[in-house]
């Protein structure tokens, strides 16, 4: 037998590649269960009666019972809270998209000098820990007032989502071929033009889509809201103070009410959340 | 009227220079092909025109106006690109129209013209579909007919066949030809391709290094290339270069002849590979290769340790060894400062 006859790579024995299978799918099965349990534990005790879940042994269908999440909903401060923390999430989410889709735009359009400067400094962003940034901001934002107001959070939870606003916005536009701007400034368009009629319907799912996460990584931002915030808690904040001193099931309710908004907004515009790194999800 | 004018246009990216000093003026309703090698400089000299890139500078003229400080919407051009940028969000009606109800246009008009300018390319049948519901050779078409509709004084495409498959190219080619020739506008088509140079052009401007090296009509830039690059680069198989040392004046001695050539210090012979003909004298050229390609046969020879190439009738059948001569035809000899690279004569 000479080397020429031999295939280039030689096959792997079978209990080789049946082992080889049976780790992937434990490794599978691993990470599925890291993210599935915690949920369907917080599902089903939010779900249960409140007897049910202290009760042992206990059943692993839930009962449906809504008493938790109304009594929940009905504790004095949840409401206002919710409403807090919906209005920062929105202001965040303007914040967010109104600076960071231009810088995303020019990332995409413009060469200028800097420009790998600042494409590595929009993620050093993320590099300073909340904690050590949030006294000095509590400080500034008593001297200038912005303290325990909805603007004052939400320009924090802003500076949180931006980056990832420009690197959505940015993969986004890369992916709109120049040459459709080029043809609508042909055909008439001045760039503005060009870009309301040709770049933004294109472009709207996703910024549409980053808008959402903006949303989201306000709503679930906790420490931020606790330190600058007093009266106006947002829900996270309200929570952490409250629920530390509630019964568990109670605590299994608060914890179900801000994962299940976050879990289906992700869920919504999870393409895009791929797409920013440049993962193709069809 | 629009006469393309333009005067000593220049560009350059940081160090590289893409354009030296390019004139070149294009008369009203010419169909004009900047030919060249990719790098040459022939897309950015049009996306100067269309004023999509600035000239670093020079002057363009269209008409009897000015348009390099122009914005491209103001320069009457029309665009057609190599990815055709049909807008995927709108239908090819929408697409189409898209131009017209820039200029507001009222509705009857640009339907209208969208109708017309869709059945000239042939795709009324498409008007309501989207671009991704098109094959290549479809959105060709709604590209030109995007660019038509707006009736423009000129039109620029850029490499618009290069995406298609041979035999849709071949189609378009023909039916782009008709289209244009039937519309009453000046026509810069970029192309690397010299058959679709040669089968679409009324002149040609062969580009190299960012040089307008020739520009003639077809046949003109086919027999009498003005340098040694339009010769190697239009022609297929290109033209051959042999080396010729003097032997008195005017005449000069190419591979054991003599031949009568210019007066010059130096100069170097070129002939087509179909300007030969086998006879009992010539040029020796002992074969390498044969090619039969059926209405002819493509030999690989070499002269003198000098690769050449004769395209023979079909029912000669030389061998690999054989030595053929080759009698070229003298009026069809043409000769190439050494030095210059330029035409002698």
């Amino acid at each position: 037998m000479t080397d020429a006859t031999l295939p280039d790579a030689p096959a792997a024995p079978n209990h080789v590649r049946r082992s080889g299978n049976w780790v992937f799918a434990t490794g599978v099965a691993l990470l599925v269960a890291w993210v599935l349990v915690p949920i369907w534990l917080l599902m089903a005790n939010a779900l249960s009666a409140p007897e049910e879940v202290t009760a042992f042994p206990r059943s692993v269908i839930p009962s449906f019972d809504t008493a938790s999440l109304e009594f929940f909903f009905g504790f004095r401060g949840v409401l206002d809270a919710l409403w807090n923390s919906i209005q920062v999430a929105c202001v965040t989410m303007v914040l967010a998209i109104g600076l960071g889709a231009p810088a995303g735009y020019a990332l995409t359009r413009f060469e200028f000098p800097g420009k790998e400067a600042f494409r590595f400094l929009v993620i050093m962003t993320r590099a300073f820990p909340l904690p050590l940034l949030a006294l000095p901001l509590a400080v500034m934002f008593i001297r200038t007032g912005l303290d325990d107001t909805i603007l004052g959070l939400a320009l924090v939870h802003a500076t949180l989502a931006l980056p990832f606003a420009v690197l959505i916005t940015f993969s986004l536009f890369s992916g709109i071929p120049v040459e459709l701007e080029e043809a609508a400034w042909t055909l008439g368009c001045t760039r503005l033009q060009a870009f309301a009629k040709v770049v933004m319907p294109l472009a709207a799912p996703g910024i549409a889509a980053s808008a959402v996460f903006a949303f989201v990584i306000s709503w679930n931002e906790v420490f931020a809201a606790a330190v600058l915030t007093i009266e106006n808690r947002t829900l996270t904040a309200f929570l952490l103070q409250s629920l530390d001193v509630s019964p568990l099931h109670l605590k299994f309710a608060g914890g179900a009410a801000l994962v299940i908004p976050a879990l289906l907004f992700i869920f919504a515009v999870r393409k895009y959340l791929f797409a920013m790194w440049g993962i193709a999800n069809r | 009227m629009a006469e393309i004018r333009i005067k000593g246009v220049a560009k350059a990216f940081g160090a590289f220079t893409a354009l030296h000093d390019v004139d070149l003026t294009i008369a009203d309703r010419e169909f004009m092909v900047l030919l060249g090698a990719s790098g040459c400089g022939k897309t950015t000299l049009l996306r100067i025109i269309a004023g999509l890139e600035t000239a670093t500078k020079g002057e363009v003229w269209i008409g009897d106006r000015r348009v390099d400080q122009l914005p491209p919407r103001e320069r009457g051009i029309a665009m057609v690109f190599q990815n055709y940028a049909v807008f995927p969000h709108l239908t090819v009606f929408e697409n189409i129209a898209f131009g017209l109800r820039m200029k507001k246009l009222p509705q009857a008009d640009v339907t209208r013209r969208v109708t017309r300018t869709a059945e000239l390319m042939h795709i009324e049948q498409l008007l309501k579909r989207y671009s991704g519901q098109l094959s290549g050779g479809q959105r060709q078409r709604v590209a030109v007919a995007r660019a038509l509709a707006m009736e423009p004084e000129v039109i620029l495409m850029d490499e618009p066949l290069s995406n298609l498959d041979a035999l849709l190219r071949l189609e378009m080619r023909a039916e782009l030809k008709g289209v244009l020739a039937g519309s009453n506008t000046t026509t810069i088509y970029v192309t690397h391709d010299q058959v679709e140079a040669m089968s679409l052009a009324d002149r040609i401007s062969v580009m190299n290094g960012g040089k307008i090296v020739q520009a003639a009509n077809p046949v003109e830039v086919y027999r009498n290339p003005a340098a040694r690059f339009v010769g190697s680069f239009i022609g297929n198989p290109p033209m051959n270069f042999l080396a010729a040392t003097p032997a008195g004046s005017g005449q000069w001695q190419v591979g054991g002849q003599v031949f009568a050539g210019p007066e010059a210090p130096a100069a170097e012979f070129a002939i087509r590979p179909e300007d030969l003909h086998p006879s009992d004298a010539g040029l020796p050229a002992e074969v390498r290769v044969v090619e039969p390609l059926g209405p002819h046969t493509l030999v690989t020879a070499t002269v003198a340790g000098q690769p050449f190439r004769v395209v023979l009738d079909s029912t000669l059948a030389p061998r690999p060894g054989d030595v053929l001569h080759l009698a070229p035809m003298t009026d069809r000899i043409r000769w190439f400062n050494p030095e210059t690279q330029k035409a002698l004569q």
